[in-house]
């Protein structure tokens, strides 16, 4: 019974950090209905950030995140404006895939060319002190990310219904034309959205990086979970990745202690399989209905 | 007030308008009568800067508009309601009129403007925090038309408002524009509802094949014997 709240909270700490990863994700997905590969490299470039305020500047990691979100924000508005935008004319869609997965693979090479291959590890600073309820322990920084991650969905869920932007976002992304014809200007509707995802995985890599070490294909590791999150949770659903995160974690967790740690990633991806053949548009209801396109 | 001068349009490489002009005058309410195909669509569509013309000029106010992107028109005063609602579905009735009054001008004075506006339309005010798709489709012309009002603009356009809806419901959508512009509201109408349109509004313009083949008051298209045969069935 212990040792299965043990695997069960950390099944929901793991969740917690996919959860947190994902949300930019499935924002951008959602309204700028771009598959931005390149997700994971902006988390990685946010860890060497945080890395370097911590090492440098003797910053906490977590007050690192002052500085980092905005860095990644303007690392979004920027691929928007610069990558994607051009491309949106483009006859097929398929061509901004294409283009954040070279975003992606020249943020790698960025990476190996400025930091080497090797890891770099951010100071915990504290973060890794374990906390115990009774039988069961946890590391601080997992808290955090938990607390953050709901507090990040709360607030983009309050910002999307509650404020007048939030609400425009909404619009353009279920209906573009009659968006324009409010007054909205779309592309700058887009550029926000994309800055926003992006902070939200720097975000991330301010409580990411004092628990993981940051190395130049980090990325690759936490996106192609954050994928499976995504599409699990329903493409563009914000609670519903959250959910989706949750549950990914939690299957992990099992399956890596009761089945064996090297069967975790089959068991994962045989569920998101699964899944797709069952439910192929994700297991929850679009709550905000971002992805929407009204006919 | 509105001015087109040679406007050139279309999609792509097919050209629909072939040098159309046309003039609104303020307060005026301008209808442009053509069968299905004729250019109408395309023509609002071009003053609301969601189609850039090939040659020709736009001025609004004396003012060139000609290839201004859609957002900046409406910001300058000009409402389309567009052919089919387009609204947003999934978000509320209420959420839907608020978008209305995005508009700088509008934004300040939207809580004023939405009483205005729902005490033009009760039935709107009891589904205000439905889903706009979940209303019938004379509901959603209602929040449509609503909606445009919400941005208080200086000229109003509205593209079929009556297309698809029953004749009961289409007399109502009728009573709702006439009571706007009995406002004084600049009014540019396209509807296939030729005869009672004709009789709210002030001029026609008649559009065949995308050329403009004939202007004139309402009341003498009324009794023109080509708009008789071809778009009354008289």
């Amino acid at each position: 019974m212990e040792t299965f709240l043990q695997v069960l909270v950390s099944g929901l700490m793991l969740g917690a950090l996919f959860a947190i990863v994902s949300v930019g994700l499935t924002l951008i997905f959602g309204i700028v209905k771009v598959v931005n590969f390149a997700h994971g490299e902006f988390l990685m470039l946010g860890m060497y950030l945080v890395y370097l305020f911590t090492t440098k500047l003797g910053i906490h990691p977590l007050l690192t995140s002052v500085i980092v979100a905005p860095l990644l924000f303007v690392a979004g508005v920027v691929t928007q404006r610069f990558i994607i935008q051009p491309l949106m004319s483009a006859r097929d869609d398929h061509i901004q895939i294409f283009a954040t997965v070279g975003l992606s693979t020249a943020l790698i090479n960025l990476a190996l060319l400025l930091f080497g291959a090797d890891i770099a590890n951010t100071p915990s600073s504290g973060l890794r002190t374990p906390i115990t309820f009774g039988p069961v322990r946890v590391l601080l920084g997992q808290l955090v990310i938990l607390a953050v991650s709901i507090m990040l969905v709360i607030g983009l869920q309050a910002f999307l219904k509650r404020t007048q932007t939030g609400r425009a976002i909404r619009a353009v992304a279920q209906n573009r034309a009659a968006a324009q014809l409010m007054g909205i200007n779309v592309n700058r509707i887009y550029m926000l959205t994309f800055g926003i995802g992006a902070a939200c995985v720097g975000l991330a890599a301010s409580m990411v990086a004092p628990l993981y070490p940051t190395s130049p294909n980090i990325g690759t590791y936490f996106v192609l979970t954050a994928f499976v999150v995504v599409v699990l949770g329903g493409l563009g659903s914000l609670t519903g990745a959250f959910a989706g995160a949750m549950i990914i974690g939690l299957i992990d967790s099992f399956a890596g202690f009761y089945i064996g740690s090297d069967v975790r990633e089959v068991v994962v991806f045989g569920v998101f399989l699964l899944i797709l053949i069952l439910k192929p548009s994700g297991l929850f209801s679009n709550r905000l209905s971002l992805s929407h396109v009204s006919p | 007030m509105l001015r087109l001068e040679g406007i050139h349009a279309g999609y792509g490489p097919t050209t629909i308008l072939h040098d159309v002009s046309l003039e609104v005058k303020r307060g005026e309410v301008v209808t442009i009568v053509g069968a299905n195909g004729a250019g109408k669509t395309t023509t609002l569509r071009t003053i609301a800067g969601l189609i850039q013309p090939t040659e020709g000029r736009i001025f609004f106010e004396d003012r060139d508009i000609t290839s201004m992107p859609a957002h900046e028109v409406v910001d300058l005063g000009i409402t389309l309601i567009p052919e089919g609602r387009q609204l947003f579905a999934d978000m509320t009735v209420e959420e839907n009129l608020l978008m209305g009054a995005y508009r700088r001008e509008a934004r300040s004075r939207q809580a004023e403007t939405l009483e205005h506006v729902l005490s033009l339309f009760p039935r709107v005010r009891e589904r205000l925090s439905q889903s706009a798709g979940s209303l019938s489709g004379g509901e959603q012309q209602m929040v449509a038309i609503a909606r445009g009002m919400m941005a208080r603009p200086s000229i109003l356009m509205f593209d079929e408002p009556s297309l698809g809806l029953a004749p009961i419901i289409v007399q109502q959508v009728f009573e709702v524009i006439e009571a706007i512009t009995s406002t004084g509201t600049t009014v540019l109408i396209v509807e296939q509802n030729v005869f009672n349109t004709l009789k709210a509004s002030d001029r026609g313009y008649v559009l065949e094949n995308g050329e403009i083949v004939l202007s004139d008051t309402s009341e003498s298209l009324l009794t023109n014997d080509h708009v008789r045969q071809a778009y009354l069935g008289i």
